[in-house]
């Protein structure tokens, strides 16, 4: 297949030169090739609008990189960048333009420095959590990298789709922790940003905005350049861990218990991702997730289950009593310390007595580790929360005792509601209506997860099947969802190519000025439009309005 | 003699660079599990925890863990790592080569019965 | 009266008009002794022709005059310079870079919007100063911190925007922002991060919004006029403990900012810790000659004669003051483990700080250093001695011993060849604003004097190149610099200012905003200065 608006001849005097500049074995053409760059979880497969890819090119340095995009740029061919384009859930490899040359810098897979004593490292693309932490346990070097789960991707890729972690608030928020890009336009040039502006800089990884305004930020979540280098603060490993777990009786608790986590966390009392459960309505936290699949839980009692079946957004006057008689708690936080022994123990006896202003409140002091875990310990923690990464995760969607009948994957929708109690009871009365009138399976009650500071985010999974009807039907209900959520405040955080230009459209505060203001910068970055038409809402000129 | 050991040389140079990524001296079964190692173990290695062999195990295949089987084919290999599989996505070339491929093949049936 | 570069009197008039129609004839300065109000109160081209002197100035009191007046500057072509509070003393005050421009004075929005105790946020406008919102929050009685800078009647809009720091937790400002709203060169508005959202509740708790982060292009720029951000605020913590560790010989230094960086690294030590020498300082009051020279002239002691001497006078070469924020039990705990991590330097010594627990009382307040609390005052400026003024110079060098050690013998070295008197000259030690770097605030003097500030400016610009040859560039500089500053940031051919340019010709097509902020410039005054 042809790009779009590229002729036949064009594109393979294109295709010569991306060979001639990385070598005939790293572009793909055949069918077989690039049938490799579909979304693995398309929630399209099998229809006619599933994304396609025209061609992929793999260079290997910079320079390369450069030959690439200039030869797109000439020959206005449209371009898709990937990192090691594990994005799965979000897009997987594919562009959100069919018929896109994917540009694909997984073999840019260098670590360019792991400086121990300033605790940062500066990578390329290709390099995968994996990589990272293999090439710091080999050196033995007392770093830690915070990874997401699942931890093959890419800390460049990630951060840039602006994805999270487990450990302290600085660190597991991925884009913020980084220190340092440089970018390839689309005109070829390179640029550094930061410290990195100034030639043979010593501080490009130690101070993140240089001088003048601090332009990084627009190279995230977007396609105004090809990012081939970024650094990364890393967490010096700590001294111990500590976890705790504080139990509340009553559904009313929740803000109080939320409140209490704000002033811990905002005060850094507690430096680790906190994490929410309900023993109650069975909702486990997501350190206790993977266990569960292996494990499965035990089933609720008959008498429970029938309550909560009957229950409303989560609660009814009977589940409340039964609790309280049966002495089931309604909601659980667990709390993680990091640093030194003594410390953490008098961060988790300040929370406790902080706790302790609800009534009923119980405390659970669970696993204390001193820091580096032994081999063993590693086979049974949660493992990025010892920022080690794993694939673990992909147990919550596979087939297990659990889940006899899994799926082909998922997709996220992942609306921001804010940091309180009342917040999550208003999501679950909101979203279990939505579900029923869009006709999506019952929603039974859930808790947002503490990935970033100071906002909650939900994280839902729709699953892909290989049924078109089944996707069409689930699409149509997550655009739904987005305009419900948007209706009240609520903004999605990352999505697929699938619904970004939706999205994009409830954030249309002054007749959406902000994609204006993006659509100017792109006319001006990109005039050929040639660098991931479509991520995020940004069109190139010639393509918008055409994508109504 | 000179002649000859340049054209050694050369010969292994060129052998070197079609196995782009084999490591000097690494036999197509030490690769295969290198490259195994890389991207394979972290889903299908033995243990619950991994969510590869969990699956198999879900659905009645013994042994689950792939390394154990001695009833692989390439061809089967190959179709899970270029198609993917309910939740197991595909692999790029540029994640693992076709070279690669083979290697993991021949690891992955070294004890099958002949 | 003096017209804005490249507008002839009959459009300056009719835009003056125009502006006095948009927000009151008595908020459109034109006199020259109300126009003198604008000038840099520290300027380094003091009685020169190169001291900038606005055109006019106006203070608009809400978003909608200031569109209105963007508006009629885009139409007209008047280039205006935006002042939050006008209060950047020591790095241009309230004066544009080019003589001629307008101010756009936003001193009268000062609206403080909302502050949420539970989600310790504040929304505050460019005219809010330190001391307002401080009143505020006491007034309310709220249990929340700002950060606040030395000195306290800034903006936090305007400080975190030229990328100001503090002292407490929060002390990096602009990282310590959450949502803004911007009104374009076109005069639209746009709102950042979830404010793109209409219905949004998390504007102050979701930097990040949908798609390119874009908040960062309106810092130490001119793409835009920031009329609303919001600030995370640090609720106040159960107490607070500081505790000072000293050490005898030089390279000592190198394991001090170590530990120091683990420790920060860690967010064991939060806050701003700036290291210094008892020993040095000591030495160079002694002496008479300042800071860096008493290191760099041939008769200079030796490390192994400043030890000694050091040991005789009991005086540490280096120490640095640790501050802990937290509940009791636990700052006396990181302050312990603090000490043992720092036990592996021979003889090294602690001494105890003090212990706080919050709220402090109204006679505590009186005697504590205040910024440490995110108190605001005007402190530093009796600590100025007796000059004009003063300028920073302010190079970012990496977190270590060594990079000390390579500044004070670079800088020191750099003043000599220059003929610096050596009591001008000052040491240069490290302070940790910003998180894994340390900034060398060097204090210049601004004199009254042409002859003294044309040779001080001469030093200035030497410097900051000095500092490029050895990787270090300034965080922030004063108007009169931003275009020597901006060049040393050149790798590959100044491909960042040339992106910066691309920007700027696309949002701001007739350049008005703020012309020369920080290097750049709009398409025509490029094309003029080739």
């Amino acid at each position: 297949m042809l790009p779009p608006g590229v002729s036949a001849a064009d594109f393979e005097a294109a295709l010569k030169q991306f060979q001639e500049a990385v070598g005939k074995e790293w572009v793909f053409t055949s069918d077989e090739d690039v049938a490799l760059y579909r979304d693995a979880y398309s929630p399209f497969w099998g229809e006619k609008d599933e994304i396609l890819v025209s061609a992929a090119v793999a260079p290997e340095s910079v320079e390369q990189v450069q030959k690439v995009v200039r030869t797109a740029n000439i020959f206005k061919i449209p371009i898709y960048t990937i990192s090691t384009g594990k994005n799965l859930g979000y897009g997987g490899s594919a562009p959100v333009l069919s018929g896109s040359v994917v540009l694909d810098l997984k073999r840019m897979n260098r670590i360019l420095e792991v400086n121990e004593k300033n605790a940062y490292a500066l990578v390329e693309p290709g390099v995968s959590y994996f990589d990272l932490y293999r090439y710091i346990q080999d050196k033995g070097l007392k770093l830690w990298i915070d990874v997401p789960d699942p931890g093959w991707g890419s800390p460049i890729g990630n951060s840039l789709d602006r994805g999270g972690g487990y450990l302290l608030a600085q660190y597991r928020n991925h884009f913020d922790s980084h220190c340092g890009m440089e970018v390839v336009l689309a005109n070829g040039e390179i640029l550094r940003t930061g410290m990195g502006a100034m030639a043979g800089a010593h501080t490009w990884q130690e101070y993140k905005t240089g001088f003048g305004p601090w332009i990084d930020g627009i190279f995230s979540q977007s396609n105004f350049g090809v990012v081939t280098k970024m650094g990364f603060w890393l967490m010096p490993e700590p001294d111990a861990y500590l976890s705790g777990t504080v139990f509340v009786p009553r559904f009313q608790d929740l803000i109080p218990l939320v409140e209490t986590l704000n002033y811990l966390e905002n005060t850094r009392a507690t430096n680790g991702m906190p994490d929410l459960g309900s023993p109650l309505l069975g909702i486990p936290m997501i350190s206790e997730l993977a266990r569960n699949l292996t494990q499965a839980p035990p089933a609720p009692a008959p008498e429970l289950a029938a309550l909560l079946a009957k229950s409303v957004a989560g609660e009814s006057p009977e589940l409340q009593e039964y609790a309280l008689k049966n002495s089931i708690s309604y909601w659980s936080c667990k709390l993680s310390f990091y640093g030194a022994a003594k410390a953490n123990e008098a961060n988790w006896e300040y929370a406790k007595e902080k706790f302790s202003a609800i009534p009923g409140a119980k405390f659970v002091q669970n696993e204390s580790y001193k820091l580096p875990l032994t081999p063993e310990q590693r086979e049974q923690v949660h493992k990025p929360q010892f920022g080690i990464p794993s694939l673990a995760m992909f147990s919550i969607g596979a087939r297990s005792a659990t889940n006899p009948e899994p799926t082909n994957g998922h997709m996220w929708f992942s609306p921001i509601i804010p940091r309180t109690g009342e917040a999550v009871f208003e999501a679950n009365r909101v979203f279990a209506e939505a579900a029923k009138e869009f006709g999506l399976p019952a929603l039974s009650f859930s808790l947002p997860s503490c990935y970033w500071e100071r906002a909650f985010i939900y994280i839902f999974a729709f699953p892909i099947t290989h049924d078109v009807e089944t996707n069409k039907k689930n699409r149509a209900a997550f655009k739904r969802l987005v305009e419900r959520a948007a209706e009240h405040g609520w903004g999605e955080y990352r999505t697929a190519p699938a619904f970004q230009d939706t999205i994009m459209g409830t954030y249309a505060y002054n007749d959406h000025a902000l994609l204006r203001f993006h659509e100017v910068l792109k006319d001006a970055v990109d005039p050929n439009g040639i660098l991931s038409a479509g991520r995020y809402g940004i069109w190139p000129k010639h393509l918008r309005g055409t994508k109504a | 003699m000179r002649y000859a050991r340049i054209f050694l040389m050369v010969a292994l140079s060129v052998v070197l660079a079609t196995q782009a990524f084999a490591a000097p001296d690494e036999s197509q079964l030490e690769r295969g599990h290198r490259v195994y190692q890389k991207w394979c173990y972290p889903c299908h290695g033995p243990g619950a925890d991994k969510p590869g062999t969990a699956s198999l195990a879900a659905r009645g295949q013994k042994p689950p863990a792939l390394e154990d089987r001695t009833d692989l084919t390439p061809a089967a290999i190959k179709i899970f790592v270029r198609h993917g599989v309910l939740y197991m996505p595909t692999f790029r070339k540029t994640e693992i080569s076709d070279a690669d491929l083979d290697a993991i093949c021949a690891y992955l049936t070294r004890n099958n019965k002949k | 009266m003096r017209l804005p570069p490249g507008v002839n009197a009959k459009d300056f008039s009719d835009a003056l008009k125009l502006f006095s129609e948009a927000v009151g004839k008595d908020w459109v300065f034109t006199s020259d002794e109300d126009v003198n109000l604008y000038r840099d109160a520290y300027s380094p081209f003091w009685h020169e022709d190169e001291d900038p002197v606005p055109s006019a100035a106006v203070a608009p009191i809400n978003v909608e005059q200031v569109q209105q007046v963007v508006r009629i500057a885009n139409t007209h072509k008047i280039p205006i310079w935006t002042i939050s509070t006008g209060k950047n003393l020591g790095y241009g005050g309230a004066a544009p870079r080019l003589s001629g421009c307008m101010v756009l004075d936003l001193k009268r929005m000062d609206q403080v919007l909302e502050v949420n105790e539970k989600n310790a946020y504040a929304l505050v406008e460019p005219g809010v100063s330190y001391f307002d919102l401080y009143r505020y929050i006491q007034g309310k009685g709220l249990k929340v911190w700002i950060d606040t800078p030395d000195p306290g009647w800034g903006s936090p809009i305007g400080n975190s925007l030229d990328r100001g720091g503090g002292y407490t937790p929060f002390r990096d400002h602009f990282d310590a922002h959450c949502g803004m709203e911007v009104v374009l060169a076109n005069g639209e508005i746009v709102r950042t991060g979830m404010g793109a959202l209409p219905t949004s509740k998390t504007w102050q708790q979701y930097r990040y919004g949908f798609g390119p982060y874009i908040d960062g292009m309106f810092s130490q720029s001119n793409f835009g006029v920031v009329t609303k951000m919001g600030f995370w605020l640090l609720p106040q913590p159960e107490g607070y403990r500081s505790g000072t560790v000293s050490v005898a010989k030089h390279d000592d230094l190198v394991p001090l900012v170590d530990t120091l960086s683990y420790l920060m690294n860690s967010s064991i030590v939060q806050g701003t810790t700036t290291v210094g020498s008892p020993l040095l300082m000591s030495m160079a009051r002694s002496s008479g000659m300042g800071g860096a020279a008493l290191l760099t002239t041939p008769k200079s002691p030796s490390i192994a004669e400043l030890e000694k001497i050091g040991q005789e006078k009991n005086l540490p070469y280096w120490n640095c003051e640790l501050h802990f924020y937290g509940p009791s039990k636990v700052v006396d705990a990181q302050w312990e483990y603090a000490k043992e991590r720092y036990s592996a330097i021979p003889a090294v010594t602690f001494q105890e700080g003090q212990s706080l627990r919050f709220p402090l009382s109204a006679d505590q307040i009186e005697h504590v250093p205040k910024r440490q609390f995110g108190i605001p005052n005007l402190t530093v400026f009796g600590m100025m001695g007796r000059t004009e003024g003063h300028m920073w110079f302010s190079p970012i060098i990496p977190m270590s011993g060594e990079a000390v050690f390579e500044a004070q013998r670079v800088f020191g070295q750099a003043y000599a060849d220059m003929g610096v008197p050596p009591a001008e000259t000052t040491f240069v030690f490290p302070s940790s604003f910003f998180p894994r770097s340390f900034v060398v605030l060097c204090g210049f003097p601004i004199a009254h004097d042409v002859e003294k500030n044309r040779k001080n400016r001469q030093i200035f610009k030497r410097l900051v190149e000095v500092a490029a040859q050895h990787g270090w560039g300034e965080y922030r500089t004063h108007t009169a610099f931003m275009d020597t500053v901006a060049n040393v940031y050149s790798y590959n051919d100044h491909a960042l200012l040339h992106f910066h340019e691309t920007v700027k010709d696309a949002v701001d097509p007739n350049g008005i905003l703020s012309p020369g902020r920080c290097g750049i410039w709009p398409k025509h005054m490029r094309e003029a200065k080739a």
